[in-house]
């Protein structure tokens, strides 16, 4: 199963991002990925969050920008070349993949990679039938 | 040096005949000719034979620029088709232009106002003009290039832009008399700077600066930067283009050209015609023009008027430095730019919102900057960079197209403008002038 990740427009001002995890903190929703795109005016903010509607009333109740968009999260061995592989899975199978992030989560000796790809259900199905573990939650 | 001593040091009191004789001419030729103007009139209650003094003139309805673009193209034409020798048209603006139209005379007309302009700035025969306004619609560049020639100085048609190539041209004509934007001159002498060229080694040594509204600070900078004297120029491609009035070696006030446009200064909001050294909107009639006459044109430009003895030996009244519009045009790098029509165009781009900011400044390079500030709406916002990317670039695109300047824009979150409720403030100008 695909998971939802919150995008969050961001302006390029001091203390936004500040205000933002604010929001977050006081509706006790926990961040357990995060990454940021950015340009020389604004940035994107995408989080994974254990408690994605909480955190999606909150963020627009707080006046932001943001919406959810389903990317894949992928666990994979916490070991050299194991990226890689997928990779190679990916590239051989034409998922093609829009950007990409680690998480703090995963059970030991595990890492979670989470990635946007171009075409959802195509992915989904290419990593299913490969076996990889997939997290539907966090 | 006064280029036209029998008129600019005439007699106030002679001159004034003339301005009457001139003024019931004009009344009764496009009451006669221009339908647009007898009906003007007669709604008004007016007709030629109540102009019996030059004060008189207070009873004429005034025009405005909507006239001007309702009428357009030849709405206002007070001559037969065929002696128009030359039409020009306003600057920039989208939607209807704004039209002039000259007679022979009217070209003339327009040589001897900017070759006294041109000779306010100590310009001669012997002078040779580096021109770099634009040559075009705009009337800046054929204006001063007629002025010039009249004058018989050796002009360059430089046009705008190409900075390298003006100063290499500057440099090798030995060009004495700079013509341009004030904001392009302090450009210019930085690229200068930059390049390593001395430009106060260069012979240059005065410029008339218009088309734009400017500071005794700015006056002050290219002085020093040139090493010359920088004298304010003003005019309307409504009132024929630049010359109507100018700055002589007092740089004190502008002499108008009071013989070819009479001006008056009015309360913008009663229409009231208010008394010298009263600050209100400019108003002008054409006294000679035979292709497009306006009469009593609301310049919207707001400044006052001054009737004094200027040591410079002309007589023409002056008109202060402008203070300011009362609409809320916008000059930016000598376009007239309306806020409405940045909205207009944001409207037609799919799923922005009219929420903007428009924020001017000049910036290092001394040129107008401007930047806009427009809301992303959630259905505008992606996840992606790309996405948001392209829908800057789409609306520098449009606004480059439809207003005819580059402006910045940049993508600001949801009702962060801020929303008031009278009328909104779109405009932040941080040019200090």
């Amino acid at each position: 199963m695909q998971i939802k990740q919150i995008s969050i427009f961001l302006e390029n001002t001091s203390g936004r991002l500040a205000e933002v995890t604010k929001v977050l903190a006081n509706a006790k929703v926990n961040i357990r990925a995060i990454s940021i795109a950015d340009t020389a005016d604004f940035g994107i903010l995408r989080l994974i969050v254990d408690k994605v509607d909480e955190a999606m009333a909150a963020l627009t109740k707080a006046g932001l920008t943001a919406r959810t968009t389903d990317v894949l999260a992928v666990e994979i061995t916490d070991e050299p070349g194991s990226l890689a592989r997928v990779m190679e899975l990916f590239q051989a199978t034409k998922v093609n993949i829009e950007y990409l992030y680690a998480s703090l989560e995963g059970s030991p000796g595990k890492a979670v990679v989470i990635f946007k790809v171009e075409d959802i259900q195509h992915g989904l199905h290419i990593v299913q039938e490969h076996g990889l573990s997939v997290l539907e939650k966090f | 040096m006064i280029f036209n001593p029998e008129y600019e040091a005439m007699d106030p009191v002679v001159r004034e005949k003339l301005q009457f004789a001139r003024l019931k001419n004009l009344v009764e030729k496009v009451y006669q000719d221009v339908p647009f103007y007898k009906k003007k009139m007669d709604d008004a209650g007016v007709s030629p034979k109540d102009i019996t003094s030059l004060a008189d003139i207070s009873k004429l309805p005034f025009t405005t620029k909507d006239d001007l673009r309702e009428t357009f193209p030849y709405g206002l034409l007070a001559c037969p088709q065929a002696e128009i020798e030359e039409i020009h048209m306003s600057s920039g603006t989208t939607g209807v232009p704004v039209v002039d139209a000259y007679t022979r005379k009217d070209v003339e007309v327009w040589e001897e106002a900017m070759a006294r302009t041109l000779a306010g700035a100590g310009a001669t025969r012997n002078d040779t003009v580096q021109n770099c306004y634009g040559y075009g619609l705009f009337t800046g560049g054929l204006g001063v290039h007629y002025g010039a020639k009249r004058l018989g100085a050796n002009i360059i048609p430089m046009s705008s832009g190409n900075t390298q190539k003006q100063l290499m041209v500057m440099q090798a004509f030995g060009s004495t008399i700079l013509t341009c934007t004030p904001s392009y001159a302090l450009y210019m002498a930085e690229e200068a700077a930059e390049s390593g060229i001395d430009i106060k080694a260069m012979k240059l040594r005065a410029g008339c600066f218009g088309a734009e509204p400017w500071s005794e600070n700015m006056r002050k900078e290219i002085e020093a930067n040139y090493g010359i004297d920088a004298y304010d120029i003003y005019g309307l491609t409504e009132i024929t283009g630049p010359g109507v009035a100018f700055e002589c070696e007092v740089k004190d006030g502008l002499h108008i050209n009071e013989d070819f446009f009479y001006p008056e200064i009015i309360d913008p909001n009663t229409g009231k015609v208010l008394p010298y050294g009263e600050k209100g909107e400019l108003v002008f009639t054409t006294l000679v023009k035979e292709g497009t006459p306006l009469i009593r044109y609301r310049t919207r430009d707001v400044t006052f008027l001054r009737r004094e003895n200027c040591s410079c030996g002309r007589t023409t009244i002056k008109m202060n430095r402008l203070f300011g519009r009362t609409d809320d045009m916008l000059i930016i790098r000598g376009v007239n730019v309306f806020p409405s029509q940045i909205e207009h165009a944001l409207i037609e781009i799919e799923g922005t919102d009219p929420h903007y900011l428009i924020i001017v400044d000049r910036g290092p390079s001394h040129l107008d900057e401007v930047e806009l500030q427009v809301e992303v709406k959630k259905e505008l916002f992606g996840d992606e960079t790309k996405s948001l990317e392209s829908l800057r670039t789409k609306i520098e695109n449009v606004m480059k197209s439809k207003l005819g300047i580059a402006l910045r824009v940049k993508l600001v979150e949801p009702k962060t403008i801020e929303r008031s409720i009278g009328k909104a403030k779109r405009v932040i100008d941080r040019r200090t002038l």
